[in-house]
């Protein structure tokens, strides 16, 4: 029977030869990660279902990072850190990044890829929303709340109704001005936040295999925003090298039959799109950036899961060099080792922190930060009627702090072409 | 289970996502301090801009201050409920708050899934436009066994989805429940 890449990996994690659409199987769990927010909560569920006979099922299987609330005097944030600290003395676990020291990894979702741990054809289950991001790596990665969780801290076990896929094409050869973002705002514009509830999104065409692995993770991260249950990008030889030089784990690279089935197909000619932004207040209310230029901004901000990759940073060092910025603008590096590499990799003699220190931006350390709003003390959480371009991946009212903030989603040429001018800008007039 | 819930409904309108339901700054309190998880209560539904805060009129709060539980038992919402993040502190936030049950549109998926496996509300469906048909304040009764929404405050009834596979979930009072009954896990 002809399988999307979805249901072979699926299939494989139910121990069965094929699945179809709607049917409900229980899955073999690969990998479970969890961070400061739902930790906590989730291995309490844990003690209280299985009691004296709680048992991890698989130490090695686990995944910790403290990522949300690092950098914060709020007692209770930081006590949520000790609890993870505590239970993974407690347990001798293997794979917990403490907070303070040289283990720490900053947002969990890219130190989850710099570690190893998306290996092609597992399954990934995360107590976070964008654990979608790791199916950048061909595997099924999908988030889950604290009462999952702590199914699967017991028992390797979650339940899911098998989704149908959707296809996302992008022919042809991206322009420079157009990154990863522009690609996933253009969908989401297309087809609503709720227009994959449910469903698996499958990235294909030669535009997203020419993208690197940060730029792909870009796509996947914000499946979720469209209610996708996974994004997925079947690995190539550029996975399969990065997976190698990280993990010695065993791997199945899984390819979509040529004949299987789809809820639907979009394809996209790349070099036909524009740089385009989500307006106030949903990542799904889409505008090509010439339609909104011009509009004041009062913040930048260069962060998250979504938009706090090597990647990123490049991209926007391309338009900072050399000029400042007109706004508070804010880099947050997704991880610790984004944060080094900042330092090393170089642009004409000066390194990418360089760049964006002397243009102004002001340089966080790595964690999940404003993205989410955050306790009050977090650095670049928006205020009073703040109008914030980002490279987030929501803006639904109050999400990076003040309800009565706005905030525009973009590409990170985008925004630090609009961090320049003060005003939303196109890449286009910003780049030489 | 409770078959027959009575009620006040307080509407909502399409894209309620988990920072309107309880937004990211309250996430630190404890879920299982009987006295800190309070507070998940007192903050329910309070990132809900003032002017969308109980359709039709809006500016209805849905929790007065210095209380931790709402008046209002049923939540009306629209398309995709509960959008957003992973957090089961929204269902959560909801039940501490005494709401019973949620009817929707549609749902996010993994709201929907934390409502169900963790047994804190019965998220229920909807083909029917209720958000613009009921009022914030409206006594309403669900019946489990017919899935009938009556709006006892006109008379009016609608019908609602039957949930399908997760029934056995949603009965049994969340999945470490129907896990115990099913067989799967000991205790």
């Amino acid at each position: 029977m002809p399988m999307t890449i979805t249901e072979k990996i699926l299939a494989k994690a139910s121990g069965r030869d094929a699945v179809k659409p709607g049917e409900n199987i229980w899955l073999n769990v690969d990998t479970l990660m969890t961070h400061d927010v739902c930790g906590p909560p989730t291995i309490q569920i844990w003690k209280d279902e299985f009691g004296g006979q709680a048992k991890i099922w698989d130490k090695q299987k686990l995944v910790i990072f403290p990522d949300h609330y690092i950098f914060t005097n709020d007692p209770h944030a930081n006590r949520n850190v000790s609890i993870l600290r505590q239970f993974a003395q407690e347990h001798q676990l293997p794979n917990y990044y403490d907070v303070g020291g040289e283990r720490y990894k900053g947002v969990c979702h890219i130190a989850l890829a710099e570690e190893g741990f998306n290996r092609p054809g597992t399954v990934l289950i995360g107590t976070d929303s964008h654990t979608c991001t790791a199916g950048a790596f061909g595997l099924f990665a999908t988030g889950v709340g604290n009462t999952d969780a702590a199914f699967i801290l017991g028992t390797g076990k979650i339940w899911e109704k098998v989704p149908e896929s959707m296809k996302f094409i992008f022919e042809g050869e991206k322009p420079e001005y157009l990154t990863a973002k522009d690609f996933i705002l253009q969908i989401l514009g297309d087809i609503t936040t709720d227009g994959a509830t449910y469903r698996a999104m499958e990235f294909d065409g030669r535009a997203v295999y020419d993208l690197n692995i940060d730029e792909r993770m870009t796509l996947t991260n914000m499946a979720v925003e469209a209610g996708g249950m996974n994004g997925i990008i079947a690995a190539d030889a550029r996975t399969e090298a990065y997976i190698n030089e990280r993990s010695s784990q065993p791997y199945t690279v899984f390819k979509s039959d040529a004949d299987a089935g789809y809820h639907s197909v979009y394809e996209y000619k790349a070099s036909e799109l524009e740089p385009v932004v989500a307006q106030p207040h949903s990542p799904d209310n889409r505008a090509v950036v010439r339609k909104v230029q011009g509009r004041k901004i009062t913040k930048a901000y260069i962060g998250s899961c979504t938009g706090g990759k090597m990647a990123d940073f490049v991209a926007a060092a391309r338009i900072l060099k050399d000029r400042e910025v007109k706004v508070p603008t804010f880099v947050v590096p997704a991880s610790t080792a984004v944060a080094r590499q900042l330092k090393e990799d170089k642009v004409n003699g000066k390194t990418i922190h360089q760049i964006l220190s002397d243009a102004g931006c002001v340089i966080a350390p790595s964690s999940c930060a404003a993205c989410l709003g955050g306790p009050a003390d977090t650095i670049g959480r928006s205020v009073d009627k703040d109008v914030v371009i980002s490279t987030t991946n929501r803006n639904f009212p109050g999400r990076m702090g003040s309800k009565q903030a706005e905030v525009y989603l973009a590409s990170p040429l985008t925004v630090a072409a609009s961090a320049v001018n003060g005003v939303i800008t196109d890449p286009r007039d910003a780049m030489g | 289970m409770q078959k027959i819930i009575n009620g006040k409904a307080y509407v909502l309108g399409d894209n309620i996502d988990t920072d309107q339901i309880i937004p990211a700054e309250h996430l630190v309190y404890s879920l299982s301090d009987p006295q800190e998880s309070k507070k998940y209560g007192q903050f329910a539904l309070s990132g809900v801009p003032r002017e969308r805060a109980g359709l039709p009129d809006g500016g209805v709060p849905f929790i007065t201050d210095g209380n931790y539980e709402s008046e209002y038992s049923i939540i009306i919402g629209g398309s995709n409920f509960g959008c957003g993040s992973s957090r089961e502190h929204a269902p959560f936030a909801l039940q501490k708050a005494g709401v019973k049950v949620v009817v929707a549109e549609s749902y996010a998926r993994i709201f929907y899934r934390n409502a169900v496996d963790g047994g804190f509300i019965v998220p229920l469906e909807t083909t029917e436009i209720l958000k613009t048909a009921l009022k914030t304040g409206d006594a309403i009764e669900i019946n489990l066994n017919t899935l009938k929404l009556t709006n006892q405050s006109d008379g009016q009834t609608y019908t609602l989805v039957h949930p399908g596979d997760v029934l056995p979930i949603i009965e049994a009072g969340g999945l470490f429940q129907y896990a115990r009954k099913a067989g799967m896990i000991e205790g």
